[in-house]
């Protein structure tokens, strides 16, 4: 895919409460969208949200996001999907009555292209980057859960994202199988397109990440080099209660 | 690798289609009149049944209130050929209103979610069936005929009403078809299977929806004038009442909801069992009950989902194949 020189996605003040809850809580996020972010955090510290947010699936409560300087924040995920920013679902929300092949394929001709031929090879061609092409016309709806993880990276593929929002993608998947999805994820980033994946596997999320950011209560504790993150006295503290245990990095 | 989208049995069905449609068409003139008056209640039952999966089976969007297009259709019908418009013209013309209605109707129906939508599209028929009473031309529930009819003699009137029914029919199925095919048709199953995931991608939910509910609003409300034709006189209650849906809901779960087929083998079972039962009185009815509880229980993806996923056949292909899958293309990485 072509990509422009230099391309950048930026959140400023980013605040997301639901009712009373305060999620996020003045988010500032600046990244080349050709860079690999890991986000770890723990549980409630509003890292889905945040993916939520940047791609479009929620609005936030305040603050602006953007897009190489233009403001997308009202704009709906559908047509940040067409702008390339495309995320995955933590939990897989395959179109269970369609077979696999028709699952991605429904993403190329809507984002990708509107030529029909064209979006049958971008489909193809997903399918076969997360080694699903034996699966490509069986029902979604009868695939396991790696199958069904891999769906997922091949359906937001098939959008020619410049950017991956990736949700868990190895949660629930034994250690083979999440370095498995590993491969075809650094497949991605070799061709140049952006990742930036929560993961709670840290080690495995390690592989892919240039860059980690350690979120807790709802805001950035720390940014920078994987290694720094995870041996931060402020991150460990969040994971840990205090302890200067070292973190599964 | 390539992508198919039809199979060997679909090639024959298409041939076997075109020689039924050529037979009904010259049908009629050996025909006896029993025969046309039920063939055209049939090619009704197939429009009705076809229009509700395209809503629900393709769409998800589960109404329980399309006897309210059913219903305006044919009021519409007697309204304009009251104005002197010649009948048959007349239920083309209601169809295309009923089908421009339901736009703005969509607009604050489609917000509503699953049962939320199915009992609003209930009310919502309530509502229109008490607003046609307060029509003078209708005389409340003692209602009208559709006397502009008379100006035919009653053999070119059923045979015009048979052929207006099939054309209705062959034109709405092939319209389906092609809308099916489309790229939203994919878009419509995808929001029916995850509203949010489709959103992700690309898809537009609201435009879309908001495209297969007037097409659906627009077939039934044909479906709706066409049965007034055949049965010559409007009365609200009759066309307005929720025992049409509840047909259409037989007919396709039966059938097979969500699979082109599905509706149409749905409405030849329902129109043989009413054939046959309907002299039963309320033993027709509980059967029917009994047989659509039975369907959902042991056949979930009705009779025609069924032999669809024992013997793999797809006569009427709306998906998409992938063929050329040897190992060979799936070793080479």
């Amino acid at each position: 895919m072509i990509m422009t020189p230099y391309s950048q996605l930026q959140a400023t003040g980013i605040h997301k409460s639901f009712g009373r809850v305060q999620v996020l809580n003045g988010i500032d996020f600046n990244m080349d969208t050709d860079d690999a972010i890991g986000i770890v955090g723990p549980n409630g510290a509003g890292k889905s949200t945040l993916l939520s947010v940047l791609s479009g699936a929620q609005a936030p409560t305040s603050g602006q996001i953007a897009l190489n300087d233009k403001d997308i924040t009202q704009l709906p995920a559908r047509e940040r999907a067409k702008q390339g920013l495309v995320r995955t679902h933590q939990i897989p929300k395959p179109f269970s009555g369609i077979s696999v092949f028709e699952n991605v394929f429904v993403a190329a001709i809507h984002s990708a292209t509107s030529n029909r031929e064209a979006a049958y090879d971008i489909a193809l061609e997903s399918i076969k980057l997360c080694g699903m092409l034996h699966l490509a016309n069986r029902e979604a709806d009868s695939i396991g859960l790696l199958d069904r993880k891999r769906l997922e990276l091949a359906r937001a593929l098939a959008t020619q994202p410049k950017l991956l929002f990736l949700d868990e993608i190895g949660g629930g998947l034994t250690d083979a199988e999440a370095l498995q999805l590993v491969d075809t994820i650094l497949t991605l980033r070799e061709r140049g397109i952006g990742i930036v994946w929560i993961e709670h596997i840290v080690h495995i999320l390690l592989r892919v990440a240039k860059t980690l950011i350690c979120m807790d209560s709802g805001q950035i504790i720390a940014q920078g080099n994987p290694n720094d993150v995870m041996s931060n006295q402020q991150v460990m503290q969040a994971y840990m209660g205090g302890t200067d245990h070292a973190l599964g990095a | 690798m390539n992508i198919k989208r039809s199979n060997a049995y679909s090639q024959v069905t298409l041939s076997i289609i075109i020689a039924l449609f050529i037979a009904l068409i010259i049908l009629p003139s050996f025909a006896s009149n029993d025969v046309m008056e039920r063939l055209t209640v049939l090619f009704i039952y197939i429009i009705m049944a076809a229009m509700w999966n395209t809503l629900a089976g393709f769409g998800g969007l589960v109404s329980i209130g399309q006897q309210l297009f059913l219903g305006l259709g044919a009021y519409t019908t007697i309204r304009i050929t009251d104005m002197g418009i010649s009948p048959f013209i007349a239920i083309v013309l209601a169809a295309c209103l009923v089908g421009l209605l339901s736009w703005p109707i969509s607009t604050f129906m489609l917000r509503l979610k699953a049962g939320e939508f199915a009992i609003g599209m209930w009310v919502l028929a309530s509502i229109g069936h008490l607003l046609v009473n307060l029509d003078p031309l209708i005389q409340g529930e003692t209602g009208i005929s559709l006397i502009a009819l008379n100006q035919y003699s009653i053999e070119s009137r059923r045979l015009f009403i048979y052929l207006a029914a099939l054309l209705s029919m062959s034109a709405l199925l092939l319209g389906l078809f092609y809308v099916l095919r489309s790229r939203a048709g994919i878009a419509m199953q995808a929001i029916r299977d995850n509203e949010e995931a489709a959103d992700s991608i690309g898809v537009d939910p609201e435009r879309v929806k908001k495209w297969f509910f007037i097409f659906a609003a627009f077939g039934t409300a044909l479906a709706g004038a066409l049965w007034l034709a055949q049965a010559s006189s409007f009365q609200p209650k009759t066309y307005f009442s929720v025992q049409w849906t509840a047909y259409m809901i037989f007919m396709v779960l039966v059938g097979g909801l969500g699979r082109f087929e599905g509706a149409i083998l749905g409405a030849l079972l329902f129109f043989a069992v009413e054939t046959w039962f309907a002299t039963a009185g309320v033993w027709y009815l509980v059967g029917l009950g009994a047989v659509a509880m039975l369907c959902s229980l042991f056949l979930p993806k009705g009779i025609w989902g069924a032999i669809e996923s024992k013997l793999g056949i797809t006569l009427v292909p709306v998906g998409y194949q992938v063929t050329g899958l040897t190992t060979d293309t799936l070793k080479n990485k």
